[in-house]
């Protein structure tokens, strides 16, 4: 790796370690001050390997030099390091005798306390999810601001409430008890769930950031799997369902960003390894007799992974959907059992339903009406597809949708 | 948007013996799709139950008698419940359940929320 290439990358992998490490050993109060020490040691790093050339192992230097920086801070506050050694855990006679580990164990175990607390249900959502990629990813306000579609000033004040939530709150970061797993652990699998599809979903135009974005919530995820108590049916169907979508990504998307739906896909493209590891997952979700929205939603990924369009793959698809929106209703959910519908039972049939959705605002709506009425009443479906374009706010879907119009028209012409 | 209740009823009689387990997939699958609909629509506060054929019938004077198919024709075998503005509407949801189509029927009542 090039080292222009290698410093965001290291700067990514070893920010987030790094900065677990640092605010379990400083606790909730003090995120900061552990963010400002890293952002320094990566900050020196930047400047010195930039005039000198990289050290021998980049990574064990940043860990040395985080370590320093965390044991002057301590010195030169010693009021601070007073607080901390009582408040936490640490029970050094001086600041010097702290000991900064950067073990791999300690690393991952900090890392998943820190999964439960970005993750607290204090929070919004969508602020838990802005917490999860600055602390738990290493992405900055810029790359969250551009994911997310707005300003950086909007998420640096929505990291900040969220930050001073978790202090006013009082959230310890430590993992949390066996007792409390099952209730603690559905709010991060939503919260990975949220971050994935907001990678994998974003109208944002940066194909490279999005797909960043769906890895890093797969590796919390694989977190989640490789802890023993957080290894449940649940986690797994999430990571199942994750590897499924994933497998895809190559192919959604020609070189110039534009979006290729999925039944135009290449399925060369399909990741066979991400699918394969996509069933592991799957199998152990199986066990335990509880069904989350996760195991149908990775059922359904799972079929869409099946290349031949046949009946039985969309029928099984069909009642997937349909025991889904029995769990959790959601537009999105609504729209695809549709259009799962017109392929298992044919267009007819799924035209009447569709017409009783009525979700008239919605530019996937009139695009779906509009592909059920291709070839089937061709007037009518260039009039949804011309009120889908009125509504689609991307480019992308715009591009999309404007060449549907087109097919249509000359299929009429024709 | 208020909450109806869908009942199903159909007499017991008309129903296939012992469906063989192809039948019992298509019903179950009609089901699904039928209620399914609703969902996404959403529509569906509750899918409901199905009820297992035989009851009792507890009376006045603590008389248990087998039921309650032994005086009525048609029994309830499951119920749902609905949202929707208005009774016309609701019943509007009811059309196209796979009850009908064996020769039952669903009743429709706005609950009265207490």
């Amino acid at each position: 790796m090039k080292q222009t290439a290698l410093i965001p990358h290291l700067f990514r992998n070893e920010y987030r370690k790094i900065v677990s490490v640092l605010c379990k050993l400083f606790g909730i109060e003090h995120i900061e001050i552990a963010e400002d020490i890293v952002s320094d040691t990566f900050l020196l790093a930047s400047e010195l390997w930039g005039l000198k050339g990289l050290p021998e192992n980049p990574t064990a230097w940043l860990y040395i030099v985080a370590k320093n920086k965390t044991k002057d801070y301590l010195k030169r506050n010693s009021l601070f390091a007073q607080n901390i050694s009582r408040e936490i855990r640490y029970n050094a006679a001086s600041s010097e005798d702290i000991e900064i580990d950067l073990s791999i164990k300690n690393i991952n175990d900090s890392q998943l306390a820190m999964i439960f607390v970005v993750c607290h249900p204090c929070n919004p959502a969508e602020a838990q999810i802005g917490l999860a990629l600055n602390l738990l990813c290493g992405f900055g306000v810029d790359e969250i601001a551009n994911a997310f579609l707005t300003n950086k000033n909007v998420i640096y004040k929505r990291l900040q409430r969220a930050k001073e939530k978790l202090r006013t709150e009082k959230i310890e970061i430590e993992a949390p008890t066996v007792s409390e797993i099952d209730s603690r652990l559905s709010s991060v699998l939503m919260v990975l769930y949220l971050l994935f599809n907001e990678g994998y979903y974003s109208s944002s135009q940066d194909t490279t950031l999005r797909k960043d974005i769906c890895l890093e919530a797969m590796r919390l995820a694989q977190l989640l799997i490789e802890n023993e108590q957080t290894n449940q049916p649940f986690a797994n169907a999430l990571l199942s369902l994750m590897c499924f979508q994933s497998s895809r990504f190559d192919a959604r998307h020609t070189q110039s960003g534009e979006t290729i739906l999925y039944q135009d896909q290449d399925t060369g493209l399909w990741n066979q390894e991400l699918i394969t590891k996509g069933e592991y997952f799957l199998n152990q979700a199986s066990q335990g007799n509880k069904i989350s929205k996760y195991h149908l939603e990775a059922g359904i990924a799972y079929w869409h992974t099946i290349k031949a369009d046949t009946k039985e793959k969309w029928g099984n698809i069909l009642q997937l959907y349909n025991r889904l929106l029995l769990i959790e209703y959601s537009p999105i959910a609504a729209l695809n059992r549709t259009y799962a519908l017109a392929k298992a039972n044919g267009k007819k049939e799924a035209i009447i339903e569709a017409e009783k959705i009525k979700l008239t605002d919605n530019h996937l709506y009139h695009s779906l009406l509009g592909e059920l009425y291709t070839d089937f009443d061709n007037t009518m479906a260039i009039a949804h597809f011309q009120n889908a374009l009125g509504l689609a706010k991307s480019t992308a879907d715009k591009v999309l949708i404007s060449n549907k119009i087109l097919e249509c028209r000359e299929k009429l012409n024709s | 948007m208020k909450d109806f209740l869908l009942v199903y009823r159909i007499d017991y009689n008309s129903l296939p013996k012992g469906p063989s387990p192809e039948q019992m997939q298509a019903s179950a699958k009609h089901w699904m799709d039928w209620i399914g609909g609703i969902a996404a629509q959403d529509k569906l506060t509750d899918r409901g139950n199905r009820l297992v054929p035989s009851g009792k019938v507890v009376k006045a004077d603590n008389v248990i008698a087998d039921g309650p198919y032994t005086e009525i024709k048609e029994c309830i075998v499951g119920y749902s419940i609905v949202k929707a503005t208005s009774i016309e509407k609701a019943a509007e949801l009811a059309k196209g359940c796979p009850i009908l189509a064996g020769g039952g029927n669903v009743e429709v009542r706005e609950i009265n929320v207490m």
